[in-house]
């Protein structure tokens, strides 16, 4: 079906799946209860679990296949969400432009980017991304503050041409939509205590990433793809069979950028602002950690990946001592106070410490990420001969 | 009618002379053998052919064009595929795609942007790749990785690789060294069979005399960066100057 193969098709449905219920099982516990608050079913960041799945996927093409450890994807990010933005200014506010032309730019910056830095291999190419992506971040901040608004960055103004728009009715604030449809527009569903959350942009967002993903599992199978794994594996060999390394890292190095510019569209669509924050090197290292932590060279690693780290980014952060007190009320005193004492440096502020404990942990125990994780509880539970398709093409003893 | 002519080739790593003004001229369809102590130059020379060393002097004509300052890859389209002396596969993949990947090059050459068509649907390709692993008796091997293999294995499956892509001429840089003697005699036999089915040329080199004489037609001898002599094998045998070579230099074990 689909021209996927049965393993692959199990775990693109299920992803399928899982994103359209997202907002009923990212709320499991009921409003009133002291667990909401470990809710993830609100639309910020359903939308962000998605666009950070489709950042990881593409980074995944580039890293998880030929091995090339790049630490300035998110220029790629910033570069698509400025040309997005500037569709919104000059075109429309309907998202396609927006996000047509993202991924279009972020791909001819990816070219430039990618043919310089793929002069080198290893730990030389890495930082030559990493140069790139901290120029541009520069670059953005200062000398470019015409097209990127500089620190401030930029949002859609009452006053832009927007030439494919009808005049805005006075007072009223250019809105992203999908040819009319907005983005922001959610609808609630309360069942008995529980409120359920359907938003507009977190399906529009959805559908890119499962097209995107789709897509990424077409070129994981494919013979372009068997080269980039070779890639990985024997450059040397791959010259003396006739192949040029050079063209196919290129190739993938680009796809990863396009990747990367749709996500950066995607985040414009749903949030209409840009700042060059979002090329500073810490973003790019996240995506790496998404992958790493997810499972690299797997096919859902990445979202998970992704979706564990804005998780705790969002949810871990938002804990303080008070809350941490009101649920160990019913303890005596002294206990509950060393007991927030031991976790206060976990939750908060210090949700960095758990991620870098987590990941840690997989790299060390679970090379293979969650997905490997994933695949040893499988296992244990006896489904011992299907491994989820992710290995299909490893060693079937 | 030769398909490969060395001429006047020289090449210099430091003071070391590797290769000293080497003539040889390897006519098609032929086995020729390439054969001399341990430093002698004969994987310099190789790697001269294959384009991974550019010679000081000299020049290098494959069937009429010159290889000289072609990029590997370029050259393997040509019609030249290489077994290294230490066997290079791509060793974190399946013996099975280890197979396809030459095929793919065979086909699509150089560079292909070929990325939404699955693998399995290239019947012919994928059909290729089955029938050569069932040749080299690796069949039921297919799924392992290849750096899982046996030694003997290894160069089983890069032997598999190279022929794949049908090339004219085969270049082996000893091929038996480490097997066991059966293994060595399988090869033999597979090289043979090779030879006697196909138009193909096969350059190799040998340590192995036994290998040498069930296999070549014509023999090289080098010693130093030069050849000494360059004959049938029977006219090889009792050579004085093959003798010399031979204990002059040092033996591989
Ligand atoms: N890349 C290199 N750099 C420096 N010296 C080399 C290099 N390759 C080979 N040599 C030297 O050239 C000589 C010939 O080596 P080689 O061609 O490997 O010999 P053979 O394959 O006949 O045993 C040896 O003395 C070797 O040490
Ligand atoms: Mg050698």
């Amino acid at each position: 079906m689909l021209g996927l193969s049965k393993s692959d098709i199990r775990i693109f449905l299920l992803v399928v799946v899982l994103t359209i219920f997202a907002p009923f099982i990212l709320n499991p516990f009921p409003e009133a209860s002291g667990l909401a608050q470990f809710n993830a079913g609100y639309p910020d960041l359903m939308q962000r679990f998605v666009i950070f799945g489709i950042f990881a996927i593409g980074f995944n093409i580039l890293f998880g296949l030929t091995g090339y450890l790049s630490f300035g994807h998110a220029a790629f990010l910033g570069v698509g969400s400025y040309a997005a933005i500037w569709m919104m200014k000059l075109l429309t506010m309907n998202v396609i432009p927006g996000i047509i032309m993202s991924v279009l730019i972020a791909g001819i910056f990816a070219v430039a980017v990618g043919y310089i830095s793929l002069k080198r291999t290893g730990i030389y190419f890495s930082i030559l991304t990493l140069a790139f992506a901290q120029m541009s971040f520069a670059l953005a901040y200062s000398v470019l503050t015409p097209i990127t608004g500089g620190e401030t960055g930029l949002q859609p103004k009452i006053s832009d041409p927007r030439m494919l728009d009808a005049a805005l009715a006075s007072g009223e604030a250019p809105r992203a939509n999908l040819f009319g449809l907005e983005m922001g527009t959610s609808y609630e569903l309360a069942l008995s205590g529980w409120v359920f959350t359907f938003n507009v942009g977190y399906y529009v967002a959805a559908i890119v990433m499962i097209i995107a993903l789709y897509i990424a599992i077409r070129i994981f199978r494919s013979p372009f793809g068997v080269m980039l794994r070779a890639v990985k594996s024997n450059q040397q060999r791959m010259r003396y069979t006739g192949l040029n390394p050079k063209p196919y890292t290129l190739a993938a190095f680009v796809i990863s950028g396009m990747y990367a510019g749709l996500a950066g569209g995607l985040m414009v669509a749903m949030d209409t602002q840009v700042g060059p924050e979002r090329m500073f090197w810490t973003a790019s290292g996240e995506v790496v950690l998404m992958t790493i932590l997810g499972g690299t060279g797997t096919i859902v690693g990445p979202i998970l990946g992704a979706g564990l780290i804005k998780y705790m980014e969002n949810i871990l952060s938002k804990i303080n001592a008070d809350i941490l007190y009101e649920w160990f009320a019913m303890l005596p005193d002294s206990i509950a106070d060393i007991l927030v004492f031991v976790i206060y440096p976990f939750i908060g502020k210090g949700w960095h410490l758990t991620l870098g404990i987590i990941f840690m942990c997989v790299v060390i125990f679970l090379p293979g990420g969650l997905v490997e994780g994933g695949q040893r509880i499988g296992n244990m539970f006896g489904r011992k001969k299907k491994t989820e398709g992710e290995k299909s093409s490893q060693p079937a003893e | 009618m030769s398909i490969l002519e060395i001429k006047n080739v020289s090449k210099r790593f430091g003071g070391l002379k590797a290769l000293d003004d080497v003539n040889i001229s390897v006519k098609e369809n032929t086995v020729h053998a390439i054969i001399g102590p341990n430093g002698a130059g004969k994987s310099t020379l190789l790697n001269v052919l294959v384009g991974k060393l550019i010679p000081d002097e000299g020049s290098v004509e494959f069937d009429g064009n010159s290889l000289i300052g072609r990029k590997p890859h370029e050259i393997n389209q040509m019609g030249v595929s290489r077994v290294f002396q230490t066997p290079e596969i791509f060793g974190d993949m399946t013996v099975y795609e280890n197979i396809l990947i030459p095929l793919f090059a065979k086909r699509d050459g150089a560079f292909r942007l070929h990325c939404i068509e699955h693998v399995e649907d290239e019947k012919d390709i994928v059909e290729k790749a089955k029938k050569m692993l069932q040749d080299v008796n690796m069949y039921e091997k297919l799924g392992m990785r290849a750096a899982s293999l046996s030694r003997g294995d290894k160069r089983r499956l890069e032997m598999a690789m190279c022929l794949s892509q049908e090339p004219r001429l085969l270049l082996l840089d000893e091929p038996t060294a480490g097997m066991a003697r059966a293994d060595t005699n399988n090869t033999i036999d597979l090289l043979r069979e090779i030879r006697e089915t196909r138009d193909i040329t096969l350059a190799i080199i040998e340590h192995d005399m036994h290998v040498v004489f069930s296999l070549a037609e014509h023999v090289t001898v080098m010693a130093r960066g030069t050849p000494l002599v360059d004959d049938k094998p029977e006219n090889i045998k009792g050579h004085p100057k093959v003798q010399e070579a031979y204990l002059g230099g040092h033996k591989e074990g």
